[in-house]
């Protein structure tokens, strides 16, 4: 059986190799693939600290992605139309640059994370996945109705974002970027999964009485997850919107929240590079199968079947040969 | 009695018309082992959760080390220095031993919200779960997932994981039960020792142990005291004797 850790790397490795053949190919499309692949997995990591380390079974993780997209969608759209926000009267001008940007996508997350966070996690199980879908749903209708931009239909960004030294409109740069991001989240899961504070959280997954027995709170412990979780992907949707040019409504809906929890399911719950894995296959999936069939979805079920009934540890848990989320 | 570690008093709870503590008054005195027995459905576990905070009574006060506690809830009780085990183990059954005792160190250091810095690299809080671990015979299995252990290997670790606060009082919910008579016999040696650390207020069915280990004993019957004293005066109790320990006792 193979070692956690080399499949990641093996995955990493490919995710490096596989962009740079298609440049010396030169078929940029199959850069877009990986990239869209990178930023999915990025907002997969982020559900994961909520669910794989947390146990919190979040059904409205797309509220954090939306937030990001529509954080890099409205910053963006001041800044190509040389016009000025208005927030509670004070006028700031849009912004093209993808740090500032991204700020704004995880901190507006966050603080979104926060409250979601406080008013569901009073609630478990069934209640907690409803009342996060609640939460999704209130952003989509607000969203499609939010006709200063775009509403239903979007908001379309014509230039890529910049960053300083990069040129992002190179596909080989953005995703080098958007690689980069989603190695640093992996990093910062791996060194929180060891921290007392992983270590607590996971704890108060499988068995919240023994935390408070020792003086941990399950609900601080669990409100800090669902925090960096929503910040983590609400950072991908400011990439992914940066990746399409677009920002719309969808970005926001329940089968956006819900295929993250595919993603994090495929490639195993609570596995550092679960959504590394379980994007991949699905973007693979969404290419290959996608473009012979519009029925794809039917073999991405028929996996999320045959894992969710024998192999509980996803992916990764079958290579390694090991159930449980252990590192 | 100003001394006790622990006491309880006028303690009240009622589900509807159920009264599962009523007019309960008790106290834990440092170096004693005071046990509660009861027959089933006697309040005894809804006592407990009161006392370690899980449960809010109706009426009554809980007070730690002279301190009023009875608003606090089970995690601040614990940081005050009260450690108890569950009547069914709760263990983090995925994580190996070490790291169930490894969490009762985090949880004893009051610093939880550290995320960097691998916790099994923190010398301070390594050697705080080995010591626990090692105190209950357990060294030889701290990389065994805790799923893997056999149940009285699980019992010992939950006395561990309180140990590993160093607390001020024990609250421990039938740590013999589901063990074997030299499992039993080990345990009950373990806690002749234990109290003289740290007091325990001791729920158990095994009535060997309860009368090798008590010094005092309190008779839980319908949610009240009906007596409290030493072990030869319990079992010379009439009124004892009718309610629960039967006439062949």
């Amino acid at each position: 059986m193979i070692e956690e850790r080399w499949i990641g790397w093996a995955m990493l490795a490919g995710l490096v190799a596989l962009p740079l053949w298609a440049m010396a190919a030169g078929e940029p499309f199959t850069i877009t693939l990986v990239t869209r692949a990178v930023i999915l997995a990025l907002a997969a990591a982020g559900l994961n600290i909520a669910l794989g380390i947390g146990g919190l079974v979040s059904l409205g993780h797309a509220v954090f992605f939306g937030i990001g997209g529509y954080a890099m969608g409205i910053l963006a759209h001041h800044a190509q139309s040389y016009t000025a926000m208005n927030l509670i009267g004070l006028e700031v001008p849009g912004t093209k640059l993808m740090p500032v940007i991204w700020l704004v996508a995880v901190t507006v997350s966050a603080v979104v994370a926060w409250v979601i966070g406080k008013l569901t996690l009073r609630t478990s199980g069934v209640y907690f996945i409803m009342a996060t879908l609640a939460f999704g749903q209130m952003f989509y209708y607000f969203a499609i109705s939010w006709s200063a931009y775009g509403g239903e239909d979007g908001l379309p960004i014509y230039v890529r974002n910049s960053f300083p030294g990069l040129n992002t409109l190179v596909p080989i740069q953005f995703f080098a970027l958007c690689l980069a991001l989603l190695c640093a989240a992996l990093f910062i899961t791996a060194r929180l999964r060891a921290a007392p504070f992983g270590l607590a959280l996971n704890a108060a997954r499988q068995s919240p009485e023994r935390a408070r027995a020792v003086g941990l709170d399950p609900a601080r412990l669990r409100l800090a997850a669902f925090v960096l979780s929503g910040a983590i992907t609400g950072l991908a949707g400011a990439l992914f919107a940066d990746l399409n040019r677009f920002v719309s409504p969808t970005m926001f809906s329940w089968q956006l929240s819900g295929e993250l929890i595919v993603l994090v399911i495929i490639g195993g719950v609570g596995r550092l590079y679960g959504p590394v894995v379980g994007a991949c296959l699905f973007v693979a999936l969404e290419h290959w199968l996608g473009g012979l069939t519009d029925y794809w979805h039917v073999a991405l079920g028929a996996i999320l079947l045959g894992i969710v009934l024998f192999a509980r540890g996803g992916l990764i848990g079958l290579l390694t040969g090991k159930e449980g989320a252990h590192v | 009695m100003s001394d006790a570690i622990l006491r309880v008093s006028g303690l009240h709870k009622a589900f509807g018309a159920v009264r599962a503590t009523e007019d309960v008054s008790l106290d834990l005195r440092p170096g004693e082992i005071h046990a509660i027995i009861g027959p089933n459905g006697a309040g005894k576990s809804t006592l407990i959760a009161q006392i370690c905070g899980t449960l809010r009574p109706d009426a009554g006060q809980v007070l730690l080390t002279g301190r009023d506690v009875t608003g606090l809830g089970a995690p601040q009780r614990a940081a005050l220095g009260l450690g108890r085990t569950f009547q069914v183990s709760q263990l983090a059954m995925e994580d190996s031993a070490f790291e169930n005792v490894l969490l009762g160190a985090v949880g004893a250091s009051g610093r939880p919200w550290r995320v960097w810095g691998a916790a099994a690299r923190d010398a301070g809080l390594v050697a705080r779960a080995e010591a626990a671990l090692a105190r209950v015979g357990l060294s030889d299995v701290a990389a065994m997932r805790t799923s893997a252990l056999s149940h009285g290997q699980r019992r010992l670790l939950e006395v561990a994981v309180a140990l590993t606060l160093d607390p001020r009082a024990f609250v421990m919910d039938e740590p013999m039960a589901g063990l074997g008579a030299e499992g039993s016999a080990r345990l009950t040696a373990f806690l002749a020792e234990l109290k003289r650390e740290a007091p325990i207020l001791l729920v158990e069915h095994d009535m060997d142990a309860v009368f090798a280990l008590a010094d005092r004993i309190s008779v839980l019957v319908y949610g009240r005291v009906i007596a409290t004293g030493t072990v030869a005066e319990i079992r010379a109790s009439a009124a004892v004797r009718d309610a629960y320990l039967g006439h062949d006792a």
